[in-house]
């Protein structure tokens, strides 16, 4: 066994974002094999009106679901997927997710694309590399990128791109995207 | 009947998760990263609680954290707890990725596209 490989595992992050119901959780099982993870966050003022704590006040934590997948390239270099949880109550725990990730993949769907306004800002104001993935859901008005890219008011070197996220290609072709765009933002970077 | 017929997986945990780290929810020292690893540098001598022996089992070979929480089945916040307490004994390292300033270079993501077209 190679010792140096064993002891400096390479992990990298990737977050699934994008409004509540537009295929997160899909898009992280089609391309890895995905468990559900718990954690417990503190309860913000945020969850007040949202959260109903009558009777228990002094509740100071709720537990949030996330979608959590691992995606094994070699021993010693795992890709870690996140689904972000999609409720605007959850948004104090996107810091920690994002801190360090490689990028985001942030999915839409042209129904309701305001849904993913908030994860394409953040990104923005973090200067996260992200690409948006259009999820053709049945029966969607078919828009082309172009409209989408404008709609989103996105930089010129965004990708957006679309996708099922259902099927293992196309998810794949959407994290190779995302991984060449952090590369490209890398190289840039210097 | 069984006298044991309502303590299943459905019915949830007969010990509340944040019993088993006497009601703390920070662990000493930093936040552990989700996707840091954890890997076994001492030998316990104590008595460790069972989850907290669980952790160490588990971590015998490198392992992150969002792993150990999700084989544990116990939430990461509990789990960061534990491992605080792990490495203050120093029985456990916790690497974290992000922390090191070690950003992926190059050729490191090359070789992820690569392993992503393999798939």
């Amino acid at each position: 066994m190679d010792s140096v490989l064993s002891e400096d595992p390479v992990a990298l992050k990737i977050l699934i974002a994008g409004g509540f119901g537009v295929g997160k959780t899909t898009l992280v099982g089609a391309i890895s094999e995905i468990r559900p993870l718990r954690t417990e966050e503190v309860l913000s003022d945020r969850g007040i009106g949202v959260d109903d704590i009558d009777g228990v006040e002094t509740k100071t934590t709720t537990t949030v679901a996330m979608d959590f997948g691992r995606i094994t390239i070699r021993e010693g270099l795992v890709v870690y997927l996140f689904g972000t949880p999609g409720q605007e109550r959850f948004w104090f725990m996107w810091d920690e997710l994002s801190y360090g990730a490689l990028g985001a993949v942030v999915i839409a769907d042209t129904r309701r694309l305001t849904d993913c306004f908030p994860s394409v800002d953040y990104f923005e104001q973090r200067g996260t590399p992200f690409v948006v993935a259009v999820n053709c859901f049945d029966g969607a008005d078919r828009h082309t990128v172009d409209d989408v890219r404008i709609a989103l008011d996105l930089d010129h070197d965004v990708p957006v791109m679309l996708c099922d996220v259902r099927r293992r290609t196309s998810a794949k072709e959407v994290m190779i995207t995302l991984v060449e765009h952090s590369l490209r933002t890398l190289t840039a970077a210097g | 009947m069984s006298a044991n017929q309502w303590l299943d997986d459905d019915a949830g945990p007969i010990v509340r998760p944040y019993a088993l780290i006497r009601g703390r929810t920070r662990s000493s020292g930093d936040t552990f990263d989700l996707i840091a690893t954890v890997s076994t540098i001492g030998e316990p001598t104590s008595d460790l609680g069972p989850e907290a022996l669980q952790i160490y089992r588990a971590a015998r070979s490198p392992i992150s954290v969002a792993d150990l929480a999700v084989e544990l089945d116990l939430p990461v916040g509990v789990v960061r707890v534990m491992l605080g307490d792990l490495r203050d004994h120093d029985l456990i390292k916790v690497t974290s990725p992000s922390a090191a300033g070690s950003r992926p270079n190059e050729g490191i993501l090359k070789e992820v596209i690569n392993g992503l077209r393999a798939l």
